[in-house]
C-alpha cells in the first residue's frame, strides 16, 4: 500500500512496545529524521529501558524535534505515542511550527507484541505493559482526528505493514523547482479594463471566445493574481472569468484574498455582512447561472494560501508572508496569507490596525503581496506590496519576475470612496531603510559571489559599529565601499622598495597575460553614487532632501564634512550629473544612477588636519633640530674634535628631510572653488541592473574618458596596457613608471586586464600598488631610504594584506550586486560592514 | 634632539669633571632606540659647553601591532622628548645622580649655567615659562615659525645659577611634560623614576598638579588603537570620547539630578540609558530601589569598559548586579533588545548624530523601542556666548555635529512628538540666563495611548 505523506510534516509512530515501529522508521525513513524516545532515554541516563528517565528524555525528544522542525526538516517521533495526552505535546509543538501531522498506527495484535518482546533481553517488562498500551491506543485512536491529525494511517497486520511504500510529495504550497517567468499581477476587485490594458502592457495575448477567456504571452510567461479579485469594482465576474479561465488553461496561479474566502462563505449559504463592496459582487453573480456560481465556489475553494517559487527566492500571498511561515501548513499560515498580521486593535474608523510586519522580515524570499493599498509600490526588506489601489482610484500594478520591474496602468476612476482618511486607505510603510542591530552586531559570515563564507570577527564588528553610527553616512548611499590593496613583493634593488618588476612578475605567475599599468593619484580615496536628479535618490535609494547624490570616503564618511566644503559634495555631484547628460550616460545605460571608484585631488583637501597636525611639524622640527646639531658639530670641529662623519650624516638626513618636505607640498594646493578639485575615477562600478565587473578596464577607462570629457575637473587617469609576454612592452611601463616617480609622483597600479581575475579556482589580487621612492618618504619616514633602514623595511609581511584585500573586493562587489538586485538594505549593508569590519584587523598600515 | 650646557664658572672646563666626559673627545653611547652623542662645541677656561646630540633610529620607533600611520613619520627623532629624559639618565647619570669623583665639593655649588634645548614641542611660549620661571629661570624663547602662534616647535634657552644637578633634573622632568605626547618610556617603572626625580621641588611648584597629571596620560589601550586605525584621515586631532568639556563639572551634575527627576516622576521602574558613556545615570539610579532594571546603551567598547569600572559591576552583589546591563548598541540601529523599558533617557548624546540621521534615530527610539516615558538632553547654543572659549561661535565639543537654540529644539521636540504620539514638555537645566536661557535644555516625552 503507498502511503502519501507531505514531505514536510511530523510523523507521530502509533504503537505498543513491540509492534516494531522502530523497525518501521529505519525501513522508511533517514537515520536523523527519526527521534527514538529510547535512544533519548539512552542519552540522558545511559539506560534506554530508563523509566525513571522518561521526563528528562521526552524533553530532550521534544527539543530535538523543536530545532528540526525549525529548520522545516520532516521529524519523525518513534514513541509509543499511545494515549492522546502523549500526542499532545507534539501537535501542539507541530502547530507552533506550522507543519501537519501524520500518524502512523501499527495495530498489531497484543500476541504478536507480546512474542517479539520475549525475544529481546532488555524488554523484560510484565505482560500488563503491552496490554495496557494496546488498550489504550485502541481506546484513543478514534480520537486523532479530533487531535487535529491531518493524516491517519492505521495497520493491524504483518502483512499489511510489510506492504508499505511511504510516498513524500509537496505541499501544495511548494512550487521551488518552478522558476517563472511571472508577472505577478495586484488586487482587481473587479477592475476588468485596468487588467486588460495591464496585460496588453505585460504582451500577452487575451481571447475571448466561446464564453471561453485564452490567455498567452509570446515568450512563455505566466500570470499570478494575488488575489481579492472581487468586490467593489465594476466588472467582477469578468475578472473571476479570466482568471479562472486562465488557471484552468495553465496561464496563471492564483491566491486567495480575504474577499474572496467571504464570498464563498456567502456562496455556501452562511450569514456574511455585506460590507466592503461584497454586496456589488453578488449582485453580478446573481445575474449568472447557478453553475457559475458553483463553479466560482469551487473555484475559491481550490485556490492555496501562498506560494513558494524559484528554489525559495521568490513566495506571494494576498497579504503577505512572515518567514517562519513561509511554505508551511496551518490555520496560522492560511490566516496570515488571508488578513496579514493585526495588532487586535482598531482605529478610530473601526479598521483593525495592521501590524507591520514587512519591516521586520529577514527571510530569503522575496515576497510580493497585496491587500493593503499603497501609493507605490517600494521594496521594504525583500518585500513588496504592489496593491496600488486600483479601485480606489489609484493604479493597477504587476511585478515582472525575475526582472522586478513595476509596470503600472492608472485607474480610469475611482470605483469606490475608501473608508475613513486616504492615510488608513493607503498604508505608510514605515522607513523601511531603519537597519537592525542584529543585521551587523557579533560575529558574522557572509557569503559573497566571488569568496564563500567571509567571517567577521565580534572584535571587528564592534569597532565598525562605533565607525558606523558615529561618523559614516546614510547608510542608504553606502552601496560599496573599496577594498584595500596590497603594494609589490619588495624590491632589491638599491634604494627602493617598490618596482613594478615584481608586480608584473606576480602576475606573471599568476597565469594572467595581460595587465593594465594606471598612474596612481595624488589625492584620497572617494567614491562617488549620482544620481540622475532627486527624484532617483528618493526612488531608488530611498533618500529624500539629500540632494543628488553623494560622495564618500573609503570608511563612508561624508568626504565634504564640515561648513563650507559641504557645497562641494553638491557643486561636484552637479558636474559629474551635468558630464553624464553630455556624454548620452543615462540612457546608453538605461540608468538613473551610477557608482564610481576615484581618487580626489589634493590629497589636502581631505588630509589638512593630518598635514597641520603630523606631516608638516616632522619638517619643521626636523629643520630646526638639524640645523642646530650642525651648527654645535662645525663649531666642537673648529676645536680640532674629529666629527667629520657625524656632521656629514647630519648633512645627508637634512637632504633627506628637505626631499621629504618637498614630496608633501606635492600634495596640497589651496582649493578656493570646486574647479580646484580633480576627481579622476577609475572604476565604473555599477549602474541600473548591472555590476560592470564583467568589463575589463579598458573598458572601464573608455567609458570613463567619455564621462570626463566635457568636464576639465574630472581628471583622467593615465594608463599603459602591458604583455606580460613581452619583455619590451613590461621595459616600457617600468620606463613609465620611473618617468612618474622621478618627477615625485606617487606611482601606479597594476590590475589584470579583467576586472575579477583568477588562477583556478583562487582569486589573484584585483590590483597591485608600486609607488614611488619619493612618495614613500610620507610613508615610512623621510629618512627611509638610509640604506640600513632599508635593509630592515624590506622585511614586511605582505600576506595578511593580500588576504585582507582579497576579502574586501570580494565583499564590495558583493554590496553592489545586492543593491543591483534590489536586495534589502540590510543585505547591502551587511557587506558594506563587513569591509569597515575587515579594517580594523591591525594590519602594516605602510603597506 | 639635542641639549647643550654652558657654564662660564672658572675653570669652566670643570664641567667635564662634573659630567665625567672629556672635552678633548667626541664620545658615542648606544641606547635602546639608537645613539647619544657627547661633544664639546667650546671648552676654555672662561666658557665650556657640552652637547648631548641624540641620534635616535626612526624604524625601531614603531613597534607592535597597534601602530597607525602617523606613528612612522614621526616628529619624534628631531625634538627633545621623553628620549632626551632617557638619555641625559644614561649618558650624565652621575651627574643627575649627584656624584663627582674629581669635583665632589663642585656637585651642591650653585653654578652659572645655561642649558639650550632644541626643538621643544610646547603649546605656547606661556607653557614653558609657566614651568621653569617658578624654578627660578630666566627663560628665553625662539619660536620655530615667525608667526608665534602657530610654531609647534621652539628653542629654549635657560639661564640659572645652580647647581648642575638641579638643572638637569628639572630638564629631565619638564621636557616630556611640556611635550605632552605618548612617551617612549622604556620601562613601566620610568614613570615611577620620574616621580621620584621631582622630589625636593616638585611638590612646592605651582603647577605641580598640572605636571603630575600629564604623566598620567597617553596610555593607550588596544580598543582605542584599533578606532586610531578606523577614525579616517581627516579627523586625526579629534578626541574619542565625547563628554561636554565646557562648563563646570556642576553641570553634569545638575544635568543627572533633572532627569533622575523626571524618571522617578514617570514612576518607571525599567529605565533605558542610551550613550550611557562613563555610566553616571546609572551610578545615580542604582541608588533609588524603586527602579529595577538599568539598561546602559552605548556604542564605545571603551566607554562600557569605564561605565563597567565605574559602578563597579564585578564587585557587586548578585542582586545589584541583576539590575544592570551594559550592551553595545547605536542610537541609528532598531534593536529589540531595547523595547518594552519605561523609560529612557538619551543625555547630551542627540547632538554626535550627523542631522541627516536623526530620522533613524527617532524611528529606533519613537517608533519601535517606544517606552513610556523619553528624556532627552543637549546643549543650549543660546547659551555659549557666556563660554569665553565659544565667543567665536564654536561648538561645546569637536565631536558634536550641531547644538541647537532653543528655538530649534522647541520645533524638533514638537514634530517629533507629533509625528510619533508623544506630548512634550521642555525645561531648562542649570542656572538660567533670563536672556539666553539654561546651558542645558531637556525634553521629557510622555507616550499618549
Amino acid at each position: 500500500m503507498q502511503l502519501e505523506i507531505p514531505d514536510f510534516c511530523l510523523v507521530l509512530l502509533v504503537g505498543a512496545s513491540g509492534s516494531g515501529k522502530s523497525t518501521f522508521a529505519q525501513r522508511h525513513f533517514a537515520d536523523t529524521e527519526v527521534i527514538s524516545s529510547d535512544a533519548c532515554r539512552g542519552m540522558v541516563s545511559d539506560d534506554p529501558t530508563s523509566q525513571a528517565a522518561t521526563n528528562d528524555a521526552f524533553d530532550l525528544v521534544r527539543y530535538i524535534a523543536s530545532k528540526r522542525l525549525a529548520a522545516r526538516r520532516l521529524t519523525v517521533i518513534d514513541a509509543t505515542n499511545a494515549r492522546s495526552e502523549d500526542r499532545r505535546d507534539f501537535t501542539r509543538l507541530a502547530r507552533e511550527y506550522h507543519a501537519l501531522v501524520v500518524a502512523i498506527v501499527l495495530d498489531l495484535p497484543e500476541r504478536v507484541c507480546r512474542d517479539r518482546n520475549a525475544t529481546r533481553a532488555d524488554r523484560n517488562f510484565g505482560q500488563h505493559v503491552v496490554r495496557n498500551q494496546v488498550r489504550s491506543l485502541r481506546r484513543s485512536s478514534k480520537s486523532l482526528r479530533r487531535e487535529g491529525i491531518r493524516y491517519r494511517f492505521r495497520f493491524q497486520s504483518e502483512e499489511e505493514i510489510d506492504a508499505v511504500e511511504v510516498k513524500r510529495r509537496p505541499l501544495w504550497t511548494d512550487r521551488r523547482d518552478d522558476a517563472g517567468p511571472f508577472d505577478i499581477v495586484g488586487d482587481l476587485h473587479g477592475c476588468f479594463d485596468e487588467l486588460l490594458v495591464l496585460l496588453e502592457r505585460l504582451g500577452y495575448q487575451v481571447q475571448h471566445q466561446n464564453g471561453q477567456f485564452k490567455i498567452a504571452h509570446p515568450e512563455n510567461r505566466r500570470l499570478i493574481f494575488l488575489g481579492d479579485l472581487i468586490d467593489r469594482g465594476p466588472r467582477i465576474v469578468d475578472c473571476l472569468r479570466l482568471v479562472m479561465d486562465a488557471v484552468e488553461n495553465g496561464s496563471a496561479l492564483c491566491v486567495p484574498g480575504n474577499h474572496e474566502v467571504k464570498l464563498l462563505r456567502k456562496l455556501r449559504g452562511r450569514n456574511v455582512r455585506m460590507s466592503h463592496g461584497l454586496d456589488a459582487t453578488v449582485a453580478e453573480l446573481e445575474r449568472e447561472p447557478a453553475d457559475f456560481r458553483e463553479c466560482t465556489a469551487k473555484f475559491i475553494d481550490g485556490l492555496v494560501s501562498h506560494f513558494v517559487f524559484d528554489e525559495g527566492r521568490l513566495a506571494v500571498a494576498h497579504a503577505g508572508m512572515k518567514a517562519d511561515l513561509l511554505n508551511r501548513s496551518s490555520g496560522a499560515v492560511r490566516d496570515f496569507a488571508l488578513f496579514g498580521e493585526t495588532t487586535g486593535e482598531t482605529d478610530e474608523f473601526g479598521l483593525p490596525i495592521r501590524y507591520d510586519w514587512a519591516s521586520e522580515y529577514r527571510g530569503d524570499a522575496a515576497v510580493v503581496y497585496g491587500h493593503t493599498p499603497v501609493i507605490d509600490a517600494h521594496w521594504v526588506n525583500g518585500t513588496i506590496c504592489i496593491d496600488t489601489g486600483c479601485v480606489f482610484g489609484g493604479s493597477l500594478t504587476a511585478l515582472r519576475y525575475p526582472e522586478r520591474e513595476l509596470v503600472s496602468v492608472p485607474a480610469v476612476e475611482t470605483y469606490y470612496e475608501p473608508v475613513g482618511s486616504p492615510r488608513t486607505t493607503f498604508n505608510q510603510t514605515t522607513d523601511p531603510h531603519l537597519l537592525d542591530i542584529e543585521d551587523v552586531h557579533g560575529k558574522r559570515v557572509v557569503n559573497t559571489g566571488l569568496l564563500p563564507n567571509i567571517t567577521v570577527r565580534a572584535e571587528n564588528a564592534a569597532a565598525a559599529l562605533e565607525v558606523m553610527s558615529r561618523y559614516a553616512i546614510d547608510p542608504r548611499w553606502l552601496i560599496y565601499l573599496p577594498p584595500t590593496m596590497s603594494p609589490c613583493e619588495t624590491s632589491a634593488i638599491d634604494g627602493l622598495l617598490e618596482h613594478p618588476a615584481e608586480a608584473f612578475d606576480y602576475y606573471r605567475v599568476s597565469g594572467i597575460e595581460r595587465v593594465i599599468c594606471e598612474e596612481k593619484h595624488m589625492g584620497s580615496r572617494a567614491v562617488a553614487v549620482v544620481c540622475r536628479d532627486e527624484e532617483v535618490a528618493r526612488k531608488r535609494f530611498g533618500i529624500e532632501r539629500q540632494g543628488a547624490g553623494a560622495i564618500y570616503t573609503r570608511t563612508g564618511r561624508a568626504f565634504f564634512a564640515t561648513g563650507a566644503n559641504a557645497d562641494y559634495e553638491k557643486a561636484l555631484i552637479d558636474r559629474l550629473r551635468n558630464a553624464a547628460d553630455d556624454c548620452g550616460m543615462w540612457d546608453a545605460f538605461e540608468t538613473g544612477w551610477f557608482c564610481l571608484d576615484a581618487e580626489l585631488m589634493p590629497w589636502s583637501m581631505k588630509a589638512d588636519d593630518l598635514l597641520n597636525e603630523f606631516y608638516r611639524p616632522v619638517a619643521e622640527a626636523a629643520r630646526l633640530g638639524l640645523d642646530q646639531a650642525k651648527a654645535a658639530l662645525e663649531q666642537a670641529a673648529t676645536r680640532g674634535i674629529d666629527c667629520s662623519l657625524l656632521l656629514d650624516e647630519m648633512q645627508d638626513r637634512s637632504t633627506m628631510v628637505a626631499e621629504y618636505a618637498a614630496a608633501l607640498q606635492r600634495y596640497e594646493w589651496p582649493v578656493e572653488s570646486v574647479n580646484d578639485l580633480r576627481l579622476a575615477p577609475f572604476h565604473l562600478l555599477a549602474t541600473e541592473g548591472a555590476v560592470h565587473a564583467e568589463q575589463d578596464h579598458g573598458w572601464h577607462m573608455e567609458r570613463l574618458a567619455e564621462l570626463g570629457a566635457s568636464d576639465d575637473v574630472l581628471a583622467p587617469t593615465a594608463h599603459r596596457i602591458v604583455d606580460l609576454a613581452d619583455r619590451e612592452s613590461s621595459d616600457q611601463a617600468i620606463a613609465w613608471w620611473e618617468s612618474i616617480t622621478d618627477a615625485g609622483g606617487e606611482g601606479m597600479v597594476v590590475k589584470p586586464w579583467a576586472f575579477v581575475a583568477k588562477k583556478g579556482r583562487t582569486l589573484v589580487q584585483p590590483a597591485v600598488k608600486c609607488r614611488g621612492r619619493e612618495y614613500l618618504r610620507i610613508i615610512y619616514g623621510p629618512e627611509y631610504t638610509v640604506e640600513e633602514n632599508l635593509r630592515r623595511l624590506r622585511q614586511r609581511e605582505l600576506r595578511s594584506k593580500r588576504s585582507l584585500a582579497q576579502r574586501e573586493f570580494a565583499l564590495g562587489l558583493e554590496a553592489l550586486s545586492r543593491f543591483v538586485k534590489q536586495e534589502p538594505l540590510r543585505r547591502v549593508h551587511e557587506c558594506v560592514f563587513a569591509v569597515l569590519a575587515m579594517e580594523s584587523e591591525p594590519v602594516d598600515p605602510r603597506l | 634632539m639635542l641639549l647643550t650646557l654652558t657654564t662660564t664658572h672658572r675653570p669652566a672646563t670643570d664641567l667635564g669633571y662634573l659630567l665625567h666626559k672629556n672635552p678633548a673627545r667626541a664620545q658615542v653611547f648606544n641606547l635602546p632606540f639608537g645613539k647619544a652623542h657627547v661633544f664639546y662645541p667650546e671648552a676654555s677656561a672662561e666658557r665650556c659647553t657640552v652637547a648631548l646630540l641624540l641620534d635616535i633610529d626612526p624604524i625601531s620607533l614603531v613597534r607592535g601591532r597597534g601602530a597607525i600611520l602617523t606613528d612612522y613619520v614621526n616628529d619624534r627623532p628631531y625634538i627633545a622628548s621623553s628620549f632626551l629624559s632617557v638619555a641625559i639618565a644614561r649618558v650624565f647619570g652621575s651627574a643627575l645622580g649627584g656624584r663627582s669623583s674629581e669635583r665632589p665639593d663642585l656637585v651642591d655649588e650653585s653654578l652659572p649655567l645655561t642649558a639650550e634645548i632644541t626643538a621643544l614641542r610646547c603649546d605656547s611660549e606661556t607653557s614653558v615659562r609657566s614651568l621653569f620661571e617658578p624654578l627660578g629661570y630666566e627663560v628665553n624663547v625662539e619660536p620655530s615659525d615667525t608667526d608665534e602662534s602657530s610654531a609647534r616647535y621652539r628653542n629654549v634657552r635657560l639661564v640659572c645659577r645652580k647647581p648642575l644637578k638641579e638643572l638637569l633634573t628639572h630638564v629631565y622632568v619638564l621636557v616630556p611634560t611640556l611635550d605632552n605626547r605618548k612617551h617612549y618610556w622604556i620601562g613601566d617603572d620610568e614613570v615611577d623614576k620620574l616621580i621620584a626625580r621631582g622630589e625636593g621641588w616638585l611638590e612646592k611648584h605651582p603647577n605641580r598638579e598640572f605636571i603630575v597629571r600629564r604623566y598620567l596620560k597617553h596610555q593607550r589601550n588596544l580598543t582605542e588603537e584599533a578606532l586610531a586605525r578606523l577614525r579616517d584621515d581627516g579627523d586625526a586631532g579629534l578626541g574619542t570620547h565625547a563628554t561636554a568639556t565646557v562648563g563646570t563639572a556642576s553641570l553634569g551634575d545638575l544635568r543627572i539630578q533633572a532627569v533622575v527627576r523626571a524618571l522617578t516622576d514617570s514612576g518607571a521602574v525599567r529605565v533605558l540609558d542610551l550613550g550611557c558613556g562613563e555610566g553616571r545615570l546609572i551610578e545615580a539610579l542604582l541608588r533609588l530601589p524603586q527602579i529595577s532594571e538599568i539598561a546602559g546603551v552605548d556604542v564605545s567598547v571603551e566607554a562600557l569598559n569605564r561605565a563597567e569600572r565605574r559602578i563597579g559591576l564585578e564587585r557587586m552583589p548578585d542582586r545589584q548586579r541583576q539590575r544592570v546591563k551594559l550592551l553595545q548598541g547605536a542610537l541609528t540601529y532598531r534593536d529589540a533588545r531595547l523595547a518594552g523599558y519605561d523609560a529612557a533617557a538619551v543625555i547630551e548624546a542627540l547632538e554626535h548624530l550627523e542631522p541627516a540621521r536623526l530620522g533613524a534615530f527617532e524611528q529606533m527610539l519613537f517608533h519601535f523601542a517606544k517606552p513610556e516615558t523619553i528624556v532627552v538632553t543637549t546643549p543650549n547654543r543660546d547659551y555659549n556666548v557666556n563660554y569665553v572659549e565659544l565667543a567665536d561661535g564654536g561648538l561645546r565639543h569637536p565631536d558634536h555635529r550641531f547644538e541647537w537654540s532653543r528655538e530649534e529644539f522647541a520645533s524638533w521636540t514638537a514634530s517629533v512628538a507629533a509625528a510619533h504620539g508623544y506630548a512634550a514638555t521642555l525645561e531648562p537645566v542649570g542656572d538660567v540666563d533670563p536672556a539666553l536661557g539654561a546651558p542645558t535644555q531637556m525634553a521629557v516625552f510622555k507616550r499618549c495611548n
